[in-house]
């Protein structure tokens, strides 16, 4: 099978659905032009023109906001930011306007659009740069949040986000956009809310989603150096959550450790060990544990970073005490 | 003003809507003092020539948007009293299912597209609106209303930049009533003549006689019309006056009787009745009938409303999702 980068993969379910229907358009800051701020749209304009490859000043809650109303109106938007820590001074946007306005009209007025972009650290940003956000958004009825770990999931993921008629916030990685992944040249879509079991294990669950799989897997493989089997789940969607495939999977192998690049308070592990303790209290030999970012903004210096983030070597230590080794 | 142009039956329908928003609204707060209607409820008497003379002035297929002040324009828009009123008593015969309330008042059918709830946040939905019959090729425009509170949010810059940029088919509308909730235009503000804020995007922009339906027809008219040449937004400053506080618990002690009296004295629909019987359109007799059918409309629906059920506890999860099997979390 042929092998492409991420935001290749993106710009394909982006093109592809452009193609089979002309009410969506992609509008965002820098994305016709200048091609994308990470290339993600590269080529697009040239392909679409103008009025569907659209432009936009710096005014996140002014396109964002004429990104629901053009939804209400018939069409179907794809709202790029730039990076969703921009997306806070359009928050009021996403959360007043698009996840409310088809429960407020009584079913008449329903959002199917997009809003999608990179989510979380890439490097040495800073604090500002460097945030995540799933758990915010995921927190809101209304919305479904998508949080893609590869281009092929990222293809089908974004393909069925568009096509979906409620408000879908689709969440990448500038640290992925390079990364390159099998991606067949046949159509697929893949189903929001399901998680992807990518690796069967026997002694442990490890839940992660996202950008954070790769410390996942990362640790699984060393791990298994030991003996100690890991089932990896990737959750794809955050909102709704497949609480069924975690509760399974914690049916056989009786532990759980969530990896999340999160502030810990209120975050998608927080969730998912509740759920999990409810549903699945009698099937666990050991507390679930969570390996997150530290409860601080990310610092500068490398040092800094290295200490915010989870890391293999924090997820190994986890599996180790859920397993008793 | 050209009075000539307008006839008879566009001065007898300004009186008949005019008439219905001002009965409704007075009984709507009568309701809302015996706590049939709940929540926040702001109403729209003083105001009514403002959307008179709006829907005179453009199409049904036209688009309507507006904040939470929003009974008038709902009505001129169309939306049956029935429908509106049991809205606001939460019924799922209303025109949110219940789920609006008063400041969330829709119709797709009527191409009304709400009542919202957070300042200026309309805006640029307003926008998009438009945005959507551009792209789409219609000859449509989108009429978006704010009060004088939501030109101070950033929203208004950003999609005025937008909307003159992309010459967007929308109207724009600040229905200036001098207060935002309580405090006045002139304390929260250098520039107190606020249709200058969209010269700053060389936007046509125009203060109007919010008083007078046929001043308000004929903005409107021919903002609508630059609109569907494709030259784009225009914003308008129509200068009004709300007779009630802001909202149903605002006793509005800070301006005076005095105040309030002389707007009374310009009041919209003593205007029109005027014309109306100096041109001998109609007797008072016929107004008077007029008026009595509209009580009944008004009184009927609150009859509807209160014989009409509440919507099941069930459907609170009906419009959460277009998607018909969201799995919720049940705790």
């Amino acid at each position: 099978m042929r092998s492409i980068q991420f935001r290749e993969a993106l710009r394909e379910a982006m093109s592809e659905e452009m193609r089979r229907d002309p009410n969506i358009f992609l509008m965002g800051e820098e994305v016709a032009e200048y091609n994308g701020a990470y290339k993600v749209s590269q080529g697009m304009l040239d392909e679409f023109g103008p009025k569907r490859i659209i432009d936009t000043p710096i005014s996140e809650l002014g396109f964002g906001g004429i990104g629901v109303g053009a939804a209400m109106n018939g069409l179907r938007p794809i709202i790029e930011f730039m990076t969703f820590n921009f997306s806070l001074v359009a928050i009021d946007q996403v959360i007043n306007s698009a996840a409310k306005m088809y429960q407020m009209s009584g079913g008449q007025f329903n959002i199917p659009m997009v809003f999608r972009g990179p989510t979380a650290s890439a490097g040495q940003l800073g604090a500002q740069h460097s945030q995540a956000f799933e758990n915010w958004y995921a927190n809101t009825p209304g919305l479904k949040v998508v949080v893609p770990s590869n281009p092929y999931d990222a293809k089908g993921l974004l393909k069925s986000a568009i096509r979906d008629n409620d408000p879908v916030i689709f969440m990448e990685s500038e640290q992925m956009y390079g990364d390159k992944g099998e991606v067949p040249e046949e159509e697929y879509l893949l189903d929001i809310g399901k998680a992807h079991i990518v690796q069967e294990g026997s002694d442990v669950t490890i839940v992660s989603f996202g950008k954070i799989m790769k410390v996942a897997l990362a640790a699984a493989q060393e791990l298994a150096k030991d003996g100690i089997s890991c089932e990896i789940i990737d959750l794809r969607t955050v909102r709704p959550i497949d609480y069924a495939t975690l509760i399974e999977s914690v049916k056989k192998t009786n532990r759980m450790v969530i990896v999340e690049e999160a502030w810990p308070l209120a975050s998608i592990s927080s969730e998912l060990t509740y759920m999990v303790q409810k549903l699945g209290f009698d099937y666990l030999d050991a507390p679930i544990r969570r390996i997150t970012t530290r409860d601080t903004p990310l610092g500068y210096a490398p040092t800094l970073v290295e200490e915010f983030l989870p890391n293999p070597a924090r997820v190994i230590e986890a599996v180790k005490s859920v397993t008793y080794r | 003003m050209a009075k000539q142009k307008f006839n008879k039956e566009t001065y007898l329908r300004w009186f008949e809507q005019m008439m219905l928003m001002r009965r409704f609204e007075e009984k709507c707060a009568q309701l809302y003092g015996q706590q049939k209607i709940k929540g926040f409820c702001h109403l729209y008497i003083g105001q009514e020539a403002v959307v008179a003379g709006m829907m005179s002035a453009i199409t049904p297929d036209d688009k309507v948007i507006t904040a939470y002040r929003d009974h008038g324009h709902a009505l001129g828009c169309g939306i049956s009293t029935n429908e509106i009123m049991a809205e606001l008593f939460g019924k799922v015969t209303g025109c949110s299912k219940g789920n609006g309330g008063s400041m969330h008042l829709f119709s797709k059918e009527h191409n009304f597209y709400g009542g919202h709830g957070i300042v200026g946040g309309q805006i640029p939905l307003g926008a998009g609106i438009a945005f959507a019959e551009q792209y789409l090729g219609t000859k449509n425009i989108s009429v978006c209303f704010m009060g004088d509170g939501a030109v101070r949010q950033g929203s208004l810059n950003e999609t005025f930049n937008m909307a003159m940029l992309w010459k967007l088919p929308v109207v724009f509308i600040v229905e200036n009533n001098g207060y935002a909730m309580g405090t006045s235009v002139q304390r929260t503000t250098n520039l107190q003549d606020l249709y200058k804020l969209g010269l700053a995007y060389d936007m046509p922009s125009a203060q109007v006689n919010g008083m007078s339906c046929e001043a308000v027809h004929e903005a409107i008219e021919s903002a609508a019309d630059r609109a569907r040449k494709g030259e784009g937004p225009t914003f308008l400053e129509i200068r009004t006056y709300r007779y009630r506080g802001h909202s149903m618990s605002d006793p509005a002690k800070y301006r005076s009787k005095e105040e309030v009296e002389e707007y009374k004295h310009k009041d919209p629909i003593e205007q029109v009745r005027k014309e109306i019987l100096s041109k001998k359109w109609a007797t008072e007799k016929d107004l008077d009938a007029i008026e009595d059918e509209i009580m009944n409309r008004v009184n009927e629906s609150v009859e509807f409303s209160e014989n009409s059920p509440y919507p099941a506890a069930q459907d609170l999860y009906a419009h959460v999702y277009h998607q018909e099997d969201y799995p919720f979390i049940i705790e």
